[in-house]
């Protein structure tokens, strides 16, 4: 007898073992896995990739429990509470899950209750679940936390036995998993014995995945592990443009004609580019090409959700060529239809390129069919190393990151909310979370002062705490109206002020449809009459009403403001070291288009390659100025760092730097000083430049000025409930004299620098929009390895940079600068009149 | 403030010359940290200091660090200390609420009697603050009028010559290669003026906003305050908010 088949038989009892033969389906070995973990009581993770039967497979114990549970009901009470949570990182997905989950069970008549519950739910079932939950209810983080902040969490957590996480390589490593994982720990004692179960794709590192399954506090420290069969190895090339493949840029207009046919011969192709700008730009080419007229549709995440929802529907009903997106939808519901994935831009990053593959084709038996468009050299050669890591299975390696202290005290304050705890017991708690495993007791007890009453040296607010200790020494909330405000303050999610884009006449200036929305800083930088691409067309700016940017169709062509060209996601570190290799190899160089190959000899012969573990630094002249190039590949994020902080050391050495340009894979900085004669005599000494020694007081100093730190700051004070977030409605009355964070943000930092938020906002700008501990290990990695060449005119590779548009200028006080330059810019346009005027005269 | 800064300001200041900035026929000098100094009365001029808004904040649930006073205060104590002013008159909501006066902290007590050591205070009423503060000291008038000048919290709408006021906490906006800067400001046709707030967490409204053009009959400026140097710029290269 067939051992597996008897193993089945003993797992999938009646009637799923029918259902299955009914339906002409085998049971997958890992989904028989999972019931054998469930049996054993094991928590487990499960990756596997998409279209494997990923989601039944963890629902598949639930079910069968369920289904015996209604069969012995007879005889005992059903138990009142949720039996299995399901946690999804997306709203629609959670729906749409369900919605899969109730046609078995509806098929196979099994008495079960299924119910969703997100942030669209109406308010009288929320109520009505937490009087009398469902069986199953599929939800997201953000109403995990409400409803674990909530009096009744325990009779509707109590029972609960299983919870599966979905998509958790998505959370995990965010500040939303960051809440969701304080959340589990909380759950995990209102439900002592629960299992978890994680759903992920593959992943450089399953072992994070798998702790964040268990309590940190004892055994085992893992879920256990389940890896399901790979599917069919993707069929992916890299497009091979025969037109000119540009030095720099990012829109690979120059393949548009091939992407266009890419798309007339295939069913149905999802287009991913990497930011909303490159959307745009691309969806309006193609549709300038588009002489068939196809349906090409444009998704991405500030268009307005009603139109977003009409392009997945339309998708859905698979009435779509091809869907121009940005990461909007790297995530999501399955589409059967798409059959092609064409990936414009640099990947980035080999793990979201994997996840997008797997967009196309969810049929495992067949292989995903992916195309990659580089927009210029550089991106020929980041596409390659992509190319052979995804060929490899090679992942990019997590990025390591503590739990959040503002994520935490925001939890605190819902537990708080929940009923009385005390400070052992709850940071026993927190610390069971994997991202909080490593959380000092004084930090968390400076987070907890936070929580109370701002956690100021100076000892101002006992009076208006938020919480207090009671007389056994549990903390409480202070007053109800806390609790409402912690409710409407839940999440992790701080989006940038969104203006509405509304579609008028140039003339009246009323009325006209929304377009969508933008976020207020690129608003910012407009002046009436400037135009811009958004949803698709070419609009002319007109003024802003109330929260509303105006906007007219023109007949302009060329938008006169450059959107954001750069990536958003800066360059993994795996695939930068795949670059280096590759540049460092020449014997590899065959496999690139013949243009770029040129491109390589070329440097070779006029200076150097960066090798595989050095740093490349070229000097020159050029124009007048002097330039030094360093080649570190390390991401724009990290070189933009880097450019800040060089020019201030440079400027300090007397060397005049005047402002500098990054890019993913280099940095250049340019001045009037002639730097490679200041080497050649000793002034200037590319060691110490570049020594890590930067990142101390140099980076402090800069940090205080940095708009992003501001940014940064404003989200964890959100975020952790300092102050409140912006309501729509409630905005207007705010925007008459508003105050903003930056205010807060001085102060703090000049009268209590290490307070615990800003500790929080520097934590972030280490990980997130500075890249600072990716700067820190380069310049380990390169100390003593610099390799610097001094060139009589700019290098081949060095072009693409010397091309980017955004340049930042130097100065002590950029502000300062900015306005004094725009001062005498109005005077001498001032001036200029009035000479005319005396030359007539004379 | 670096020292660097210091000397900007000194020679900002220097700039402005014997000329001075002439409003209603008088001469002033426009201080970049954000007062107005009146050379021929020795008078330093502040609006909207908005002391213990902090506080004020933390007994609605927004814990804001306790320190906007003793900023407030030094930035106040920095202008003093520059011009060694016979008098200080604060133009209105000195605090931010009527009970912030015995909300201020001892130290920030300290500092204030320090730098109002030997000068006269006038405490101007505003809408936040209207009665008299007790134990703070000076004088508490609801509007001061010398020679062609007076000062009021709150701008009187139509034609008034030589009336300088806060309430408004004029900010203005430039674009400039691309980045948005706002900054406080003192808005002025040469006839009226309005000053920018001096307060740590005193927010602003935009110049182009109804409530202040609607002062000026016709062209004004916007001299930017608050960093080393005054800016001056028209109303019209002011962008509007949002």
């Amino acid at each position: 007898m067939d051992p597996h088949r008897d193993d089945e038989t003993a797992l999938l009892p009646e009637p799923f073992a029918g259902w299955f033969a009914s339906r002409g389906w085998a049971p997958r070995a890992h989904q028989l896995e999972l019931i054998a973990k469930a049996r054993l009581g094991r928590s487990t993770l499960l990756i596997a990739p998409t279209g494997a039967g990923k989601t039944l497979a963890g629902f598949l114990p639930s079910l069968i429990e369920l289904a015996a549970r209604a069969q012995r009901r007879s005889n005992s009470p059903r138990p009142p509470g949720l039996h299995t949570l399901y946690i999804s990182p997306l709203k629609a997905l959670a729906v749409d899950v369900a919605r899969n989950l109730e046609r078995p069970a509806a098929e196979m008549g099994l008495p079960i209750r299924i119910e969703t519950r997100t942030g669209d739910t109406p308010a009288s079932r929320r109520q009505r679940q937490r009087r009398d939950p469902p069986d199953i209810l599929l939800t997201t983080p953000e109403q995990i936390a409400l409803l674990i902040a909530s009096g009744d969490a325990a009779h509707l957590f109590g029972d609960l036995r299983r919870i599966v996480l979905d998509e958790l390589h998505a959370l995990a490593g965010s500040k939303r998993g960051d809440l969701l994982s304080l959340g589990l720990a909380r759950l995990r004692q209102l439900a002592p014995g629960v299992q978890t179960v994680g759903l992920s794709a593959t992943v450089a590192d399953p072992d994070t995945l798998r702790r964040w399954l268990v309590p940190q506090t004892g055994e085992p420290e893992m879920g256990d592990l389940v890896i399901a069969e790979a599917g069919a190895a993707p069929e992916l090339s890299m497009l091979e443009s025969v037109a000119h493949v540009p030095w720099a840029g990012h829109t690979a207009r120059h393949s548009l004609k091939e992407i266009y046919a890419l798309i007339v011969a295939n069913t149905t192709t999802l287009v991913f580019v990497n930011t909303r700008m490159q959307a745009e730009l691309l969806f309006q080419e193609l549709w300038r090409v588009n002489d068939a007229n196809l349906p090409i549709a444009l998704h991405h995440g500030s268009l307005d959700v009603s139109q977003r929802r009409r392009v997945e529907a339309a998708m859905g009903e698979g009435k779509l060529k091809a869907v121009v997106c940005t990461s909007s939808l790297d995530l999501g519901i399955d589409w059967g239809a798409v059959d092609l994935v064409v990936n414009v831009g640099a990947p980035k990053g080999s793990s979201r390129l994997m996840q997008r593959i797997g967009r196309a084709n969810h049929r495992l038996d067949e292989p995903s069919r992916a195309v990659l468009v580089p927009a210029n050299r550089f991106e020929v050669l980041e596409c390659r190393a992509a190319l052979e890591a995804v060929r490899a299975g090679a992942q990019d390696g997590a990025v390591e990151r503590r739990g959040a202290l503002d994520v935490l005290a925001q939890h605190v304050l819902g537990m708080a909310c929940a009923e009385p705890f005390a400070v052992d017991d709850l940071y026993a708690e927190v610390t069971s979370a994997e991202p909080y495993a490593g959380l000092t007791r004084a930090d968390f007890d400076d987070v907890v002062d936070f929580v109370a009453t701002g956690g100021y040296a100076l000892r101002a607010y006992e009076r208006f705490a938020r919480i207090r200790p009671r007389k056994d020494g549990r903390w409480r909330v202070a007053n109800p109206q806390v609790a409402q405000q912690y409710r409407l303050n839940v999440g992790t999610i701080v989006e940038s002020s969104m203006l509405k884009v509304r579609l008028t006449s140039a003339k009246s200036r009323f009325g006209g449809r929304v377009l969508g929305e933008v976020e207020e800083y690129f608003v910012e930088m407009l002046s009436p009459g400037d135009t811009f691409v958004f949803a698709g067309e070419v609009l002319h700016y007109l003024a802003i009403v109330d929260d509303e940017v105006r906007v007219a169709r023109t007949s302009a062509t060329d938008p006169k403001v450059p959107s954001y060209a750069g990536g958003k996601f800066p360059l993994s570190t795996f695939l930068a070291s795949g670059v280096r290799a590759l540049l460092a190899d020449p014997a590899r160089w065959a496999s690139l288009p013949g243009q770029v190959h040129d491109w390589l000899d070329l440097q070779k012969l006029r200076s150097r390659l960066p090798g595989r573990d050095d740093l490349l630094i070229e000097t020159f002249p050029r124009g007048g100025r002097h330039y030094l190039v360093a080649y570190p590949f390390e991401g724009r994020l990290a070189h933009q760092t880097l450019g800040m902080l060089l020019t201030r050391r440079l400027d300090r050495a007397g060397l005049n730097p005047l402002g500098f340009m990054a890019n993913d894979y280099a940095l250049a900085i340019y001045g009037v000083s002639d730097l490679s004669l200041a080497i050649a005599q000793g002034r200037l000494d590319l060691d110490a430049l570049f020594d890590a020694d930067m990142l101390g007081d140099d980076l402090e100093a800069w940090l205080d000025e940095s708009a992003l730190m501001k940014r940064t700051f404003r989200q964890c004070a959100v975020i952790a409930g300092l102050i409140e977030r912006r309501f729509p409605g409630k905005e207007k009355n705010a925007r008459q004299v508003t105050m903003s964070t930056d205010l807060v943000y001085d102060v703090l930092r000049r009268h209590e620098p290490g307070h615990v938020l800003l500790r929080a906002a520097r934590a972030d700008a280490a990980t997130g929009l500075l890249d600072i501990r990716r700067l820190s290990d380069m310049l380990v990695r390169i100390s003593g390895r610099i390799e610097h060449i001094a060139l009589r005119r700019v290098s081949p590779l060095a072009v693409p940079v010397m091309l980017e548009i955004g340049r930042e200028r130097v100065a002590g006080n950029a502000s300062e600068a900015l306005l004094a330059e725009a001062e005498e810019e109005l005077i001498r346009e001032a001036t200029r009149d009035v000479d005319d005027g005396s030359c007539r005269a004379l | 403030m670096t020292s660097t800064t210091v000397r900007a300001v000194r020679y900002d200041i220097e700039r402005q010359g014997e000329g001075g900035f002439p409003l209603a026929g008088t001469r002033f000098v426009l201080d970049p940290a954000g007062a107005l100094y009146w050379p021929a009365e020795r008078l330093i001029i502040v609006a909207d200091l908005h002391l213990e808004k902090g506080s004020a904040m933390a007994a609605r649930g927004a814990l804001l660090p306790p320190y906007d006073s003793r900023a407030t205060l030094a930035v106040l104590a920095q202008i003093v200390d520059r011009w060694r002013p016979r008098a200080v008159v604060s133009l209105g909501d000195s605090f931010h609420d009527r009970r912030g006066a015995e909300r201020l902290g001892g130290e920030e007590r300290g500092a204030l009697a320090r730098l109002l050591r030997g000068r006269e205070m006038i405490w101007v009423a505003g809408n936040h603050d209207p009665d008299p503060m007790p134990g703070l000291g000076g004088s508490h008038v609801n509007e001061l009028t010398i020679g062609p000048i007076t000062l009021r919290h709150e701008p009187q709408a139509g034609d008034s010559e030589g009336e300088i006021a806060g309430h408004l906490h004029p900010v203005a906006r430039l674009v400039v290669r691309g980045q948005s800067l706002r900054r406080r400001c003192f808005a002025t046709d040469g006839k009226r003026l309005v000053m920018p707030a001096l307060g740590a967490y005193a927010g602003g409204l935009n110049v182009r906003d109804p409530a202040i053009e609607g002062l000026f009959a016709g062209a004004f400026a916007a001299h930017l305050a608050g960093g080393a140097r005054i800016y001056r710029f028209a109303h019209h290269a002011c962008l509007p908010d949002h």
